[in-house]
């Protein structure tokens, strides 16, 4: 059942739940930390609107910077406006920013430790009709890899809002992960958000397994939740929106009363949420894993709930994984 | 920054000097390294530390300081050198260069030694991190000027171009960067890897302002700087015309030297060479 704790929207499960897309948390939670902290500046490279940036251009003109369509540069220039005490947000689709400049992050951001804050948009296959080139689902992992970089992967517009808002207070590089599309509201204002802190979205009261997941696939798994528990098949349902630093005490406990994860992402199951939790889980636990992601191909055009389906990444396909990983215990 | 007068122009023609000494000695030490870029910048970057910047080297981090931005980072052995004549830190640890646990890492490190404004290596990315410190110094009305000393063949990153168009677009008045035109680069001289030339032209049409100097011309390169300071509404570049390996014969104007350090009998023919100006006077070290 769902964890009363958590305060979750109580129509999470309707026909009729209300969805935004997860980006306008980002444009919500960039006004907020602009109006807060004088130093949160944002950089964008030709796509304000699309990347919810045009509200904050618009209140703090003198704090927005347009660097046309040039990612390279635009990481780049926040570097140095990083170590000069300002807060700035790189803002663009995640297979552009990370995704292009990765090397200028690495040396002039990460390695650099400059307080820089990437905000890659349109991330995942959700991205629907534009295809494979505007879908970013290496971010994770090539995020990830880097020392200094911290990662979050927010479920939900509020979430985002959240973690928007959190990380201009986190000193050094983070990134943040959004998506276009509009995504069931899983939490509410009420709902806890820690940086670094996993929470307990769902528990049965037998779990066999527990399905970690981040970023869209969090209502998804809960939707999986729900129809186990008709097959009689506790589980319990973690929303991790902190991929690093892990948050490996709740990781560790919720394994270790099941026995057998389950890992959704809307991303390659290499290097992500599933890569990282292997990793905890060899050292300290070694435990049965699916993973549920992308599995080492690159996406194309559709519906974002076309391709989500096709792509392995459905409440179906969560519920499969489940059935597996039992068998293997 | 003062006028420079005779005295004080000699004076910083001796440190050069002693800063191109000072880099033969730590590539022999190190055993790797860049040697002609160093060289070819010892006048720059001495007018630089003990001239142009204001700077205090006991207050590495203090906010209003001119900031030096090194984007070609493989030439920082001029820049180790210069800082500790300047006082950074002891000259002692010059020796420990790209050696393990040092601060004087191979490319420069932010992190690692105070005064390094920026962690450069890879090219191209150096412009960019000024411009977001001009940028910085704007919005808080900071009177500091930023500097950040390129090389020619790193103009063939596409990174670098997106910044030349951003500072020219905002007219980064505080922004002055310096070209270390020595025609060479890794693979030969940079007009048969990639011709670049018209350097001027193709920074004028991006909406700067175009200085050309004697790069070896301490006074001139001064005069530029001066210059820089009173053109508003563009940034400036000084296209600083330098001899790759400046002072050391057998290294100057050979491309072959771009990457490699001088071995034992190279570093003692090349310091004897420093040490008697050129065979100009009698060395008394021999």
């Amino acid at each position: 059942m769902i964890n009363p704790k958590a305060k979750l929207n109580p129509k999470l499960f309707d026909e009729d739940v209300e969805k935004f897309p997860i980006r306008n948390g980002f444009g919500e939670g960039i006004l907020i930390a602009g109006e807060t902290d004088s130093n949160v500046v944002v950089l964008c490279a030709d796509l304000t609107e699309s990347t919810r940036s045009d509200g904050f251009a618009k209140k703090f003109p003198e704090r927005f910077f347009e660097l046309g369509v040039a990612e390279q540069n635009m990481a780049t220039v926040a570097a140095g406006l990083g170590v000069s005490g300002k807060i700035p947000y790189i803002t663009s689709y995640a297979t552009f920013s990370p995704g292009r400049n990765w090397e200028q992050i690495r040396t002039t951001i990460a390695y650099n430790d400059s307080n820089v804050k990437v905000a890659g948009h349109h991330a995942g296959i959700s991205v629907g009709p534009d295809g494979a080139t505007h879908q970013a689902v290496e971010d994770i992992a090539t995020m990830r890899v880097m020392a200094n970089m911290k990662v979050f992967v927010p479920c939900d517009s509020i979430e985002a809002r959240k973690v928007t808002v959190a990380s201009a207070k986190i000193w050094g590089p983070v990134y943040l992960r959004y998506a276009r599309e509009g995504t069931p509201v899983v939490t509410t204002n009420e709902s806890k958000f820690i940086p670094g802190k996993a929470e307990i979205f769902w528990e049965s009261k037998k779990p066999q397994v527990v399905i970690i997941a981040c970023g869209t696939l969090v209502h998804s798994a809960l939707l999986a939740a729900k129809k186990l528990e008709k097959e009689k098949i506790g589980v319990i349902v973690v929303n991790n929106h902190t991929i690093k630093p892990l948050d490996e005490k709740t990781i560790l406990d919720v394994v270790k009363k099941t026995g057998a994860v389950v890992t959704a992402e809307e991303h390659q199951v290499i290097g992500g949420l599933g890569g990282a939790i292997s990793e905890l889980l060899a050292k300290n636990m070694p435990t049965p894993q699916e993973f549920v992601g992308l599995q080492g191909v690159f996406g194309e055009s559709g519906k974002p709930e076309e391709l989500m389906e096709k792509y392995g990444m459905g409440v179906r396909d969560i519920i499969s994984a489940v059935h597996k990983v039992i068998k293997r215990k | 920054m003062e006028p420079l007068h005779e005295k004080k122009l000699k004076h910083l023609e001796e440190v050069a000097n002693r800063v191109r000494e000072g880099i033969v000695d730590m590539l022999f030490e190190a055993g790797s390294g860049h040697s002609a870029g160093p060289l070819g910048m010892a006048d720059i970057f001495t007018a630089m530390y003990f001239h142009v910047l204001n700077h205090d080297p006991k207050k590495p981090n203090w906010p209003e300081r001119d900031r030096l931005v090194l984007s070609n980072g493989h030439i920082c052995p001029v820049q180790y050198v210069a800082m500790a004549y300047a006082g950074y830190f002891p000259i002692d640890e010059l020796s420990t260069l790209r050696k393990l646990n040092t601060r004087l890492q191979g490319h420069p490190h932010r992190g690692a030694l105070p005064g390094i404004e920026t962690t450069s290596g890879p090219l191209g990315s150096g412009l960019s991190q000024a411009i977001g410190m001009a940028l910085a110094s704007k919005l808080d009305k900071k009177k500091n000027r930023i500097y950040c000393m390129l090389s020619d063949g790193e103009h063939e990153e596409g990174n670098h171009w997106e910044a030349v168009m951003f500072a020219g677009k905002n007219k980064l008045s505080n922004l002055t960067a310096v070209i270390d035109r020595n025609n060479i680069q890794i693979d030969g001289d940079t007009e048969s890897v990639m011709p670049l030339e018209s350097l001027r032209d193709k920074y004028e049409s991006f909406r700067w302002n175009v200085i050309d100097v004697d790069g070896h011309n301490i006074e001139r390169f001064v005069d530029a700087v001066f210059e820089a300071k009173a053109i508003y509404e563009r940034p400036t570049v000084i296209i600083a015309h330098t001899i790759p390996g400046k002072g050391v014969s057998f290294m100057e104007k050979d491309y072959k030297w771009h990457g490699k350090p001088p071995n034992k009998e190279e570093a003692r023919e090349a310091l004897s060479e420093l040490r008697t100006l050129g065979r100009r006077i009698k060395s008394e070290h021999e």
